[in-house]
This record gives structure tokens, sequence and C-alpha cells, in this order.
């Protein structure tokens, strides 16, 4: 076993151990909803940015950013400023609406068992598209680690997979808002020291590591190639990249307000206050976070190439691998363990917010027509919910394979969050008219949508010449969509079929109620409070 | 799930109040002036954003521009998203504690309606 392992687990078990520690001193974290609702705003906003920072942020971006350059800036870009649109339009609302999913807050005001079920369904779906991202990203992680061992990618993923579900379905899940909130901590402190390491060897002169950045060479169809990483079109160029750029666009600034596993964090804080100052230390954290991601994905194809990038551990492993050349083997084995835990974070929140959205959306509401069930029943249900997605999700993540960029595997639920979920919410909160019917369409089309243009885009769909190495297309033909990002379609579709189907029926139930929804919303007055007089 | 039981029983007002205080001045009050910074806030937020796909997509030229050394105005611009973002954080953090002020007066009222709870 290699020294970079062995300090590796040891940072892992003592990531585990601190967490199992703080949780238990926190009797409000051991509540299996909403922590009790005592969190303050700075543990919320670090816990937001812990749910919110996934694989996808650490191992994805920084791979994206190491072959895109300014292109896989965007990303970086996308990732914080969703959070101004929770601030401003979902945070407070959805607290003093005091409610636990998406289904919940959707049937305030409208007839809940259609809904409840999509929203249920959409919750699932975005839940298993981040758990895909995160099971890849641990399974280049560990076949990075353990590359002269023999063990392959696939074992990897598997064996991974196998134990973050044991790891959540029996108890990991309790001590999720800690998790996060010690990983978010971790995980800013990797950035900051690997972003000294790096300028450092520029001797903190940011004008000569910028001029490094504008001249990266390296291969491209078989051809070197020299490209300034700090101008745009690397990835994105005409003629579909325009468009692509906006649908991009589109989806970060609605996607990250309907994420289920982000928004459940607003239902745990005592008022709507708390909220407010959690989406703002959040988005410290996080913006903090994404500047810095910006200098170590150009420092990836500075110091270690994108040729040698995608020859070893592929756009995954460039910040790992990044780490090493900078620190060393031992600072490998700490960033390592930190994405580790980023991961295993992540896929406990995921695992909560979807399994709870399937235990009382689906179970509860749905199939027993809101029949109060026991307890022991809910929760063998929810953790029946999360092993079957985490099986899904280990199966899909072998088949794709290492090669796949995991940032862009959770863009696919992101896309889904702002095309199925985002409207519908939106407009139940401020459209006094909405009802129903639009949300039964807005949540069916911006699914559907979405999950049809996904696969008909050049993601999914392809013809690789019979000589490519590395990741296929899953689909051997020529794309029928032809954007790689889909919300600038599905997005709007699923506002149109919402607003639409909205106007053609008439709900006076639904639009009576909206008052209690906006005094609820706007004041908490019959909002659960911490400490109830 | 006991939370979620406890949650939905919770009898504070009734639907004739909800009205009452939906249509009340006070209530009216609050939810204009909130506007007044949410929805300009928010479109120059979304204007500023998309400004810059529109940028990198369709003037890469003017994009590429370098500025301080090899740093170009499309860097520079994605940064700026950051600063607008932590500006309209912090201003909103102030102008939110008038609505929290407001808020106060509604729900003391309430309270009074209801024969002082």
């Amino acid at each position: 076993m290699s020294i970079s392992l062995a300090v590796f687990l040891v940072f892992v078990a003592s990531t585990l151990g601190i967490t199992y520690w703080a949780a238990k001193r926190s009797s409000g974290a051991s509540a299996y909803f909403a922590a009790g609702r005592k969190i303050a705003a700075w543990q919320n906003g670090f816990a937001v940015a812990g749910d919110f920072m996934s694989a996808a942020s650490f191992l994805g971006l920084i791979g994206l950013i190491a072959l895109q350059g300014l292109d896989g800036i965007l990303y970086s870009v996308g990732g914080f400023v969703a959070f101004v649109t929770i601030l401003l339009l979902m945070a407070e609302p959805l607290r003093n609406l005091g409610k636990y999913t998406i289904g919940d807050v959707l049937a305030y005001r409208l007839n809940p068992r259609l809904v409840r079920a999509l929203a249920a369904f959409s919750t699932l779906t975005i839940a298993t598209f981040y758990m895909i991202a995160q099971m890849v990203g641990a399974g280049a992680l560990v076949n990075l680690l353990l590359a002269d061992s023999g063990i392959t990618y696939n074992m990897a993923v598997v064996g991974v997979g196998a134990l973050m579900m044991i790891y959540v379905v029996f108890g990991g899940m309790l001590a999720t808002t800690w998790v996060q909130i010690i990983k978010a901590m971790l995980l800013s402190a990797c950035g900051v020291i690997l972003t000294v390491l790096v300028l450092k060897r520029f001797q903190f002169h940011l004008i000569d590591f910028f001029a490094a950045a504008s001249q990266i060479a390296y291969h491209q169809k078989e051809q070197l190639v020299v490209r300034d990483f700090l101008q745009p079109g690397l990835h994105y160029h005409p003629p579909h990249g325009p468009v692509d750029l906006l649908s991009l666009s589109l989806m970060f600034v609605f996607g990250t307000a309907g994420l289920p596993h982000v928004l459940v964090k607003f239902y745990t804080v005592p008022d709507a206050k708390t909220a407010r100052h959690s989406v703002v230390w959040a988005m410290f954290v996080i913006g903090g976070f994404y500047v810095l991601a910006t200098v170590l994905g150009l420092a990836a194809a500075v110091i270690i190439g994108p040729d040698s990038i995608l020859a070893r551990g592929g756009t995954n492993m460039a910040g790992p691998r990044l780490a090493q050349a900078v620190g060393g083997d031992l600072f490998l084995a700490f960033v390592s363990a930190v994405a580790f835990a980023t991961i295993l974070a992540v896929v406990a929140g995921l695992m909560i917010s979807a399994s709870t959205s399937f235990a009382h959306d689906f179970w509860t509401n749905v199939i027993h027509h809101g029949r109060e069930r026991t307890a022991s029943e809910s929760v063998l249900v929810a953790r029946i919910a999360a092993l079957a997605i985490g099986a899904a999700s280990v199966l899909i993540a072998t088949r794709l394979g290492p090669g796949s960029n995991v940032l862009i595997l959770a863009t696919f639920g992101m896309v889904v969050a702002a095309s199925a979920n985002f409207p519908v919410l939106a407009l139940s909160i401020y459209w006094r008219r909405f009802n129903t019917a639009g949300a039964v369409a807005g949540l069916t089309v911006g699914l559907f949508s979405s999950l049809a243009l996904i696969l008909a885009s050049p993601n999914f769909m392809g013809v690789d010449a019979a000589s490519a190495t590395g990741g296929r297309h899953l689909i051997q033909a020529q794309p029928w969509f032809p954007y790689e990002n889909v919300g600038i379609v599905s997005v709007p579709l699923g506002f149109l079929a919402a607003v639409l189907a909205t106007l053609l029926t008439k709900e006076p139930a639904a639009e009576t109620k909206f008052d209690e929804l906006m005094v609820r919303a706007n004041t908490g007055l019959g909002a659960e409070r911490t400490a109830a007089h | 799930m006991s939370n979620v039981a406890k949650n939905e029983s919770v009898p504070t007002v009734n639907e004739k109040d909800w009205n009452a205080i939906a249509n009340s001045k006070a209530f009216k009050d609050l939810i204009a002036i909130k506007k007044t910074f949410i929805v300009p806030a928010f479109a120059i937020f979304l204007l500023h954003y998309l400004a810059l796909a529109v940028l990198i997509g369709y003037a890469p030229k003017l994009a590429s521009t370098r500025v301080i050394g090899t740093v170009t105005i499309a860097y520079l611009f994605a940064l700026s998203q950051f600063a607008v973002g932590w500006l309209i954080a912090a201003l909103y953090l102030v102008a939110a504690a008038k609505f929290d002020a407001l808020t106060v007066d509604i729900l003391a009222h309430a309270a009074e309606r209801q024969g002082g709870e």
C-alpha cells in the first residue's frame, strides 16, 4: 500500500470520526428532517455551500477550466450567480412556508396528489444525475490513488458506491448538516492552500501567471497548437457556441434555485432572516472558492498541461494532480481525502432529499392518500429509495466511464431542475392565477423535454471514429439536437406549459388560497419556529 | 414524520384573517416596497449576467482584448459577476432590514386582531 493511500485512508477516517463526534454533540442535528430548525446562519451558510459544492465543483470544474480555459470559467460564474436568484426570490418564502419538500410547497394551494407524484419523480431524476456524477468522481479518484494495484475504474465505482450506500443508509444521513459544514470548511481550506502553492511558483506575480496561461501548448487532432486560455472560444465556437452559452447561463441562473437538496437547507433555519443571512454566507464561501477555482483550473493547464491531463486520470483528476505537482504525494492524499469527503457529504445530502421526497410525497401522500405512516415504515421506504438510486447511479457510472466530466453530468440534473422545478415553484409563490393544471403541465413538460433533449444532444449522440480512444457516445448517430446545453429550449418550454395550462383552466380554490400563501411567505405568520410559544 | 404532522396542524389564523391581512394597507405597503427593491435588483443582475454569455458568444474579438498584461476583458467581466453578486447581496441585507421592521408591525397588528394571543 502506497504512502499516499495510507494517508488518504487516515484522512477519510478522521473526517468521518469528527463528523460523527460533532453530530452526536449537537442534539438538533439528530432530527431526521429539518435538524430541529436550530441551525445558525453561518452554519447553514456553510451547509448550503457544502451541499452545493459537490465533486462537480472541485473535480469537474478545475478539469473543465484546464481544458476549456475561459469557456470553462463560465461554469464557475454560473454556479455562483445562481445564489442571487435564491437570495432574492426563493430562500425567504420557502423558509416561511415552512414545508419540507418541493411537493409540500406546491401542495400548499394546489390539488396535491398528481403534483406531489411529479415533484417526487423530478426530485429523484435530479438526484440520480447528481449521484452519477459523484460516483464517477469517486471512482476516478480511487482509481488514481490505486493506479498501480490493478483495480479498475469499474471495480472502484462499485466498491465506493457500496461503501457510500452503507454509510448513508445506516446512519450517515443523520449527520448531514454537520458533514456539510465540516466538508465546506475543508474544501475552502484546500482551495486556499492550493492557490498559495500555485502562485508561489510564480513568486506571487499574478501577471506572470496569467502570461503563462495565455500560451498553453497541447495537441488537438494530433497537431500541436498554442492557445490563449484567457480568451473565449476554446470550446464554444460558432455556429452553435453563442446560443449554447446563453443556454448554459439560463440553466445556471434558474437551475440551482430548483435543486431539492439545496432548497431543503432553507427549511432548517429558525426564521426568514436566518435563511437570508445563510444564503449570503453561502455566497461568500462558494464565490470565494469559485474565484480560486478559476486560478486553479488555469494553473492545471499551465503546470500539468491538457495533454497530460487527458492521458492520466482524465479531466476529473486535474485538481488532485495539480495538488500532487505543487505539493507532493502527501498533499495529493490530503486533497483526495477532502474530495472524497466532499463526495460522501453530497451523496448524504442528495440521498436525504431524494428519499425524503419519495417517502413523504410519494409513499405517504400519493400511495396512502396522506394518511400518516409510522416513522419506521417511512424510514424503511426512504432507505429502499436511497438504495435504488445508489444502485442505478453505480450502474450508469460504470457505463459512462471515468472520461465523462462530472460537472457536465451534474448540469443534466441542474437543467431538469431549471425546466421542471423552478418554473412551478416560482409561479406557485408569485402568481395568484397559478393552478394545479399549470403545475402538472409545467412539471411534466419541463422534466420530459429536458430529459429527451439531453439524450438527443451531442452529450449522448455522436458518431465516433472507430479508432477513437477514451469515452464513446452512448448513441452512435448524428445528434438530433445541436446544442450541448438544452436549457434554452427546455426552460422556456417548462414555463410556457405551466402558464398555458393555467390560463386554459379555472381553479378558484387555488386563487383563494393565494392570500394566505402571500401573507405566510412574506411575514412568516403561522410558520413553525424554534421555540414555539 | 411527526414534524410534518405537527406543522400542518398549527392552528393560528383562519381564512378570513389571511384575507384581511393580505388586503391591509400595511401588508400592501410591504409588498410594494419589496417589489421596488427586488424587481430592479433581479433585472439588473440578470442582464449583467446574460451580458457575459452575449459578450463571449457574439463579440469574441472584443472579449479577447487584453487589459492588464494578458488578462482579457472576458476574464475581468467574468470576475465582475462575483463582485456584482456580492454587492447585490450586501444591498439586499440593508433593504431587508426595512422589510423586517414592517413585518414586525404587521404581525403585531395581526396578533391584536386575534385578541392578543
